[in-house]
C-alpha cells in the first residue's frame, strides 16, 4: 500500500512537471524535501527522548498499572467476551493508558501483547474476533492527552504557545473514539447475529 | 471556552511531569537513571523514523512543487466548497489513515508554510494528533498474531478517521474562531 502511494506521488509529480515544464522546480524540491525530513527528525529526537524517559518512570513506579486499575470497569463494558481477570485485560489496560499519554511507541508493544492474549481466546485463528476489532478501534482513534509530536513541531516553528492544541486534540480524539466505539458496537451485533 | 482550553493546555504538561516524578520518587524508583534509560529508547525510535520521513518528505515536496497537488485540488474543489473544508488540508486528511510518517510530513509542511499559530497550522496539528494511522495499526496488530481476515475492523477504523477529521475542523473552528 505504502509502496503504491510513494511511487505514485513521485511518478505523477515527474510526469506533471514534464508536462508543465517545471523540471527545475522538482529537482530542487526533491532535495529540499530530504533536508526537511532530517530537520524534522532532529526536532523530534529531543521531545521523544524526553517523554520516553518520563514514561519509563511511570512504568517502573507502577503508575501505568494504577491507571489501568482505575479504568478497569470501562474495560468490562467494552470487552464483554473477555473473562474477568484474564491476562488480556491487563495488557488492554496498559495499552490504553500508554495511548492516553500520547506515546504510540509505548502503546504498540502492550497492544501486541493484548492481541496475542485475545488470539488465545479466539476460536477461529484466521478471522479477527469482535474483541480484537474493538481493541483495534480504540487504537486507531486513540484518545490523546499529550500529542507530543505535534507540540515538538510547533515548538520548532516558533509557535507563541506550542501546547495550545492539547485541548483541541483531546476533545477531537475523544469524540472520534466515541464514534469508533459506537460503530464498532453496531458491526459487532451484526457480526454476532450472522455467526449464530 | 478558548481560555479554558488554553489553560488546560498550559497546565497539562507541567502537572503531568511533576506527578510522574513525585510518584516515582515515592515508590523509590531511581528517577534519574530510569529517565536516562527510557530516553535512549527515544533515540532508537527517531533513527527508525528518519528514513521514512526523508522518503515521504521528498515525495510530498515533489508532488507540491510539480503542480500535481494543484491539479488534484482543482478536481476536488466543488465537493470541498460544498462541505466548507479548507482545501489546503485535503492531502493531510486523505493520507492520515494510510501513512503516519507521510501525514506527519504533510502536517509539518503545512505548519512551516502557514505558521504554527495560523488557523491552518492549528488545524493540521489537531488533525494529525487526534487520530492514528489505521492502516499501520491494522497491519502491525493483526500481522503479529497471524489474522488473515480483519472482519469489519478496517471499516470501523476508517469511519473513526473521518470522524476525527470532521471533529478537528469543527472544534478548531469553534475554539480559535
Amino acid at each position: 500500500m505504502l509502496n503504491v502511494i510513494w511511487l505514485g506521488l513521485i511518478i505523477i509529480s515527474i510526469v506533471v512537471a514534464a508536462m508543465t515544464g517545471r523540471m527545475e522546480a522538482i529537482n530542487a524540491a526533491a532535495f529540499e524535501g530530504a533536508k526537511t525530513g532530517v530537520t524534522v527528525c532532529l526536532g523530534l529526537l529531543s521531545v521523544l527522548a524526553f517523554w520516553m524517559g518520563m514514561m519509563r518512570i511511570a512504568e517502573k513506579s507502577g503508575l501505568l498499572e494504577l491507571l489501568a486499575r482505575v479504568l478497569s470497569p470501562i474495560i468490562q463494558v467494552l470487552f464483554p467476551d473477555v473473562p474477568k481477570g484474564h491476562p488480556a485485560m491487563g495488557y488492554i489496560l496498559s495499552n490504553m493508558s500508554a495511548n492516553l499519554l500520547g506515546l504510540g511507541n509505548a502503546a504498540t508493544p502492550m497492544g501486541l501483547k493484548a492481541m496475542e492474549e485475545l488470539q488465545k481466546l479466539n476460536p477461529d485463528k484466521q478471522n479477527a474476533s469482535p474483541a480484537m476489532c474493538t481493541l483495534l478501534a480504540i487504537n486507531t482513534a486513540s484518545i490523546t492527552i499529550i500529542p507530543t509530536t505535534m507540540i515538538a513541531i510547533r515548538m520548532q516553528y516558533g509557535s507563541v504557545n506550542p501546547v495550545e492544541i492539547v485541548g483541541t486534540t483531546l476533545l477531537s480524539s475523544f469524540a472520534a473514539t466515541i464514534v469508533a466505539l459506537l460503530i464498532d458496537r453496531m458491526y459487532r451485533y451484526r457480526h454476532i447475529r450472522r455467526h449464530r | 471556552m478558548y481560555q479554558w482550553v488554553s489553560l488546560l493546555s498550559l497546565w497539562a504538561i507541567p502537572v503531568t511531569i511533576a506527578f510522574v516524578l513525585l510518584y516515582g520518587w515515592r515508590k523509590q524508583v531511581p528517577v534519574y537513571e530510569t529517565f536516562v534509560d527510557g530516553a535512549k529508547g527515544g533515540l532508537t525510535t527517531t533513527i527508525r523514523i528518519l528514513p521514512h520521513l526523508i522518503a515521504m518528505m521528498v515525495a510530498v515536496s515533489m508532488f507540491r512543487e510539480s503542480g500535481a497537488l494543484d491539479l488534484l485540488l482543482r478536481a476536488l474543489k466543488p465537493l470541498l466548497d460544498l462541505l466548507h473544508f479548507p482545501e489546503e488540508l485535503v492531502p493531510l486528511a486523505l493520507l492520515r489513515p494510510l501513512t503516519g510518517t507521510g501525514s506527519l510530513a504533510i502536517a509539518t509542511d503545512l505548519i512551516a508554510q502557514y505558521g504554527p499559530d495560523s488557523f491552518l497550522g492549528r488545524l493540521a496539528a489537531t488533525m494529525q494528533g487526534s487520530t492514528d494511522t489505521t492502516l499501520y495499526v491494522l497491519t502491525v496488530y493483526f500481522g503479529a498474531v497471524g489474522i488473515r481476515n480483519s472482519a469489519y475492523a478496517l471499516k470501523v477504523g476508517l469511519w473513526s478517521d473521518l470522524a476525527g477529521v470532521i471533529f478537528s475542523l469543527l472544534i478548531v473552528s469553534y475554539i480559535f474562531a
